[in-house]
């Protein structure tokens, strides 16, 4: 792009492509839709943490007037009614056995949703309480109940095939890396500094709880408009639980009420799509706050870390130990484990590296992607124990970190890509506007912290461009607009590479059917690597234009260029829609460019390079009330090294949101259990 | 229309206006927002007959055909609206403190919006857009 000229459109903090639609009430999302003779569905939640399913009577609840469907495990012979990423260990409603309290044991669909509430109360279910384990102490303890007794299947995706449950166990994944010298290295140092950190369960609250609505069409073909991150993934699981072709599946995503992970991979959609088959009819499932609580949640997380320094603060090795609660079923918890641990030693060189993790079943909330994705679980022990030996060396805590740091073009890891960004100048941005050298008064503490974060690999995104007769532009990407606002940066590439106004360019919604491959929304990867596919489309899109171009021009493809919605060229210009004729011999017909970012398997340890590193520092200024320990943040900066922004605006409120987000976790929010009761599913609590 | 039937379900349901979401479901989180006679109400904790014979104002009575109400403008262009579920809630949250009092100060917002939630945005940009909209209409340019 470049090569034309200074960039026109990206860099731009243009307005959302979405946003007319979305302060004026008209946006849709999944909740908002209806379908003629559509039904509507609800589910009935064991009110134990560990039970069998001794006797489900459904009678009287299919007998009720207006019910359309009624599930539960015993019905599901007709499907393979077991789903998730990493193992298939999830069913759509729970057979034989309940594992967590609010896990589904029964859904109806009814012709609306009072009369779907009371056939749940017409449900008698007769559960055998079992002993339930709801602590990483417990799950963990010789001889514990276990969550699972027989060995998972092997989840849907082939990345992650590598995973091994330990059998007789409560594990279900365990991840080991080591360089250097290991937890050798240990010996060598002048100070070693250990502790054990907790990170709490937390919900991702969305503002949109999860939905779904299912619809089953003459042809035998599946429908289902899903609040998902990733529909792609969504269609495999639905594909082969209901052994269809993927072709047959259309999965399709309007407006998302925000995801921050809690919408990767299938959740209701399996329950939904298994309803609307049985009732005949379409059906939506609109899950309510209180159900997300039920649904997914981040992994609560023991992380036990040693860290050994030189004298002279020269960090020299890491033992870590950590142990992640991903509930009672793994959903994509295993590559949480793994991903995480992975950079557990964070945005320094450390020469002797020993990690080890697992991932743990318990009898709680199954526990998923969130922001992060395991990082802050780990970034808490780590960046605590860089503040205490700080302390200990006598070392100023941004010095030891400034000395630490992994420098641009470094390694991270053999095979890995090396860093790509420039931690010291964040530091140094952070530490600056948080006036680290100034002096505090005495009830208040300033602190620093950096992170760094892989992205998935290997990843794949694709993307066609579309310009029609009149010289309007389609993009056409699977990238879920979530509140991040990925159409609007998808539209501001594709109208700067053809030259075009951000306003003649379309975001389609994404649509199995319609809309090309792309692995998933989330991984920060969207803007990079969906925005380079589209990047590629548009520009093959711009080199047809060119060619058609040419010859009506009489010059060669070498001497044109684009601008201004015309191909130019020797003081000739060519408006697009007379290209169009050109190149079709009539007003009709359209150009359809093609870009496909793929970026495969590597040595790296996790088996893919990441694409780019994640690199944030964060610094605090938080007053303490002596009296009542009340902690209140006074002031917070964050630096976030995102290369250059598409749309800085943009950027920037995402980075915010994610800060405040961070300090609810930090100081507020926690997800209570007490003998397996989930004590606060609500934001009241 | 039952006695019980929700202000938030007869707007949704029975008049197709959705700009009013359901989220919390239980008055904590200002998605469902709604103005009746001018005062916000949870609409997912309001009976719909209490609202008989009375003005609802939706997020879809805002703007006056197209052209945007001044708050819906500056959520635009400060960057207030991500993923846009709780937007119609605030935009009629920071209507009725406009009502009240015309030119608050940041605090002011802050604590009036105590009841209206967002994961999105960090609040920033939405105080923001409020405050500055209370300077335009203060000293129309």
């Amino acid at each position: 792009m470049s090569a034309r000229g200074p960039l026109r459109v990206v860099g731009q903090s243009v307005p959302r492509v979405d946003g007319v639609e979305k302060v004026t009430g008209r946006a849709r999302y999944v909740g908002d839709l209806t379908l003629p003779g559509m039904a509507h569905a609800r589910l009935l939640r064991s009110p134990y943490p560990h039970a069998r399913l001794a006797r489900i009577d459904v009678g009287r609840a299919r007998a009720l007037g207006g019910v359309y469907a009624v599930i539960t495990g015993a019905d599901l012979t007709w499907c393979d009614p077991y789903f998730g990423p990493a193992f298939r260990d999830r069913p759509i409603v729970a057979i034989d056995v309940a594992r967590y309290e609010g896990e589904p044991v029964a859904a109806v669909a009814a012709v609306d949703d009072l009369t779907a509430a009371e056939a749940l109360d017409l449900i008698d279910v007769e559960y055998e309480e079992l002993p339930a384990v709801t602590t990483l102490e417990e799950a963990l303890a010789p001889g514990a109940p276990l969550v699972h007794t027989t060995a998972p299947l092997a989840g849907h995706f082939a990345d992650l095939s590598t995973l091994k449950a330990r059998p007789g166990t409560n594990i279900c994944h365990q991840f080991h890396y080591e360089r250097g010298r290991g937890a050798a290295g240990l010996a060598e140092a002048d100070l070693v500094v250990e502790d054990t950190y907790r990170f709490p369960r937390v919900q991702h609250y969305s503002m949109e709880p999860h939905a779904a609505l299912a619809a089953w069409d003459e042809t035998g073909a599946l429908t289902v408009w899903a609040s998902t991150q990733n529909p792609y993934s969504v269609r495999v699981e639905l594909a082969k639980m209901f052994g269809m072709s993927q072709s047959q599946i259309r999965i399709i995503v309007p407006h998302l009420g925000g995801g921050f992970g809690g919408k990767t991979y299938a959740k209701l959609e399996p329950v939904t799509a298994a309803l609307a088959r049985v009732a005949g009819r379409p059906v939506r499932l609109a899950a309510s706050a209180e159900d997300a609580f039920r649904t997914v949640r981040r992994c609560d997380a023991r992380v036990t870390m040693r860290v050994g320094f030189r004298r002279d603060g020269r960090l020299l090795a890491v033992e870590c130990r950590a142990d992640f609660d991903v509930g009672a079923y793994a959903d994509i918890g295993p590559r949480v484990v793994q991903k995480a641990t992975y950079t557990a030693t964070g945005p320094y060189r450390v020469p002797h590296v020993r990690l080890d993790s697992s991932a743990v079943y318990t009898n709680t909330t199954p526990g998923g992607a969130f922001r992060g994705f395991g990082v802050p679980q780990l970034a808490w022990a780590l960046e605590s124990l860089v503040d205490v030996a700080a302390d200990r060396l006598g070392a100023d805590p941004v010095e030891l970190r400034r000395q630490n740091l992994l420098a641009h073009g470094e390694e991270f890891a053999p095979g890995d890509t090396p860093i790509d960004g420039k931690f010291e100048e964040s530091l140094n941005q952070a530490s600056e506007a948080i006036g680290w050298t100034q002096a505090t008064p005495s009830d208040r503490g300033k602190g620093v912290a950096a992170m760094l974060k892989a992205s998935i690999a290997p990843s794949v995104s694709e993307a066609l461009v579309r310009m029609h007769a009149d010289g309007s532009v389609t993009v056409l990407v699977s990238t879920v607009e979530m509140g991040q606002g990925a159409r609007t940066v998808m539209a501001q590439i594709a109208a700067e590479v053809l030259a075009v106004p951000v306003s003649r360019v379309t975001v389609a919604q994404p649509d199995t059917s319609v809309t090309p491959y792309d692995q998933t929304t989330s991984s920060s990867r969207s803007t990079t690597l969906m925005g380079r596919a589209v990047q590629e489309a548009a520009e093959d899109v711009c080199a047809q234009l060119l060619a058609a171009a040419a010859p009506h021009l009489g010059v060669t493809v070498a001497e044109l260029t684009v601008d201004d919605g015309a191909v130019v060229g020797h003081d000739r210009r060519l408006p697009y829609p007379e290209v169009l004729v050109q190149r079709f011999g009539m007003a009709g017909g359209e150009l359809i460019g093609r870009g496909v970012v793929a970026t495969g398997r590597s040595a790296a340890p996790l088996g893919g390079s990441t694409p780019f590193w994640e690199m944030a520092v964060g610094a605090a200024e938080v007053s303490v009330d002596e009296e009542t320990g009340a902690v209140s943040v006074e002031k917070y900066v964050s630096v976030a090294d995102v290369g250059r922004a598409i749309n800085p605006l943009q950027c920037e409120t995402q980075d915010a949101g994610a800060v405040l987000q961070g300090l609810g976790h930090t100081l507020l929010e926690e997800m209570v259990y007490e003998g397996g009761q989930l004590l606060n599913p609500n934001l009241v609590d | 229309m039952p006695a019980h039937a929700l202000l938030l379900d007869v707007l949704r349901d029975r008049l197709d206006l959705k700009g009013a979401k359901r989220s919390c479901d239980m008055q904590v989180c200002g998605a469902c927002t709604v103005l009746v006679d001018g005062m916000a109400v949870s609409s997912c904790t309001y009976l719909a007959v209490e609202a008989d014979g009375r003005d609802v104002l939706t997020v879809e009575g805002l703007a006056d055909g197209e052209r945007l109400d001044p708050l819906q403008q500056a959520f635009l262009d400060h960057g207030a609206v991500q993923c846009g579920f709780c937007t119609a809630g605030m935009l009629l949250m920071a209507k009725a403190l406009l009502d009240e009092n015309p030119s608050p100060t940041r605090d002011d917002v802050v604590r009036y919006l105590r009841g209206s939630l967002c994961r999105c945005t960090g609040y920033v940009k939405i105080v923001d857009a409020i405050v500055a909209t209370a300077a335009r209409e203060a000293s129309p340019a």
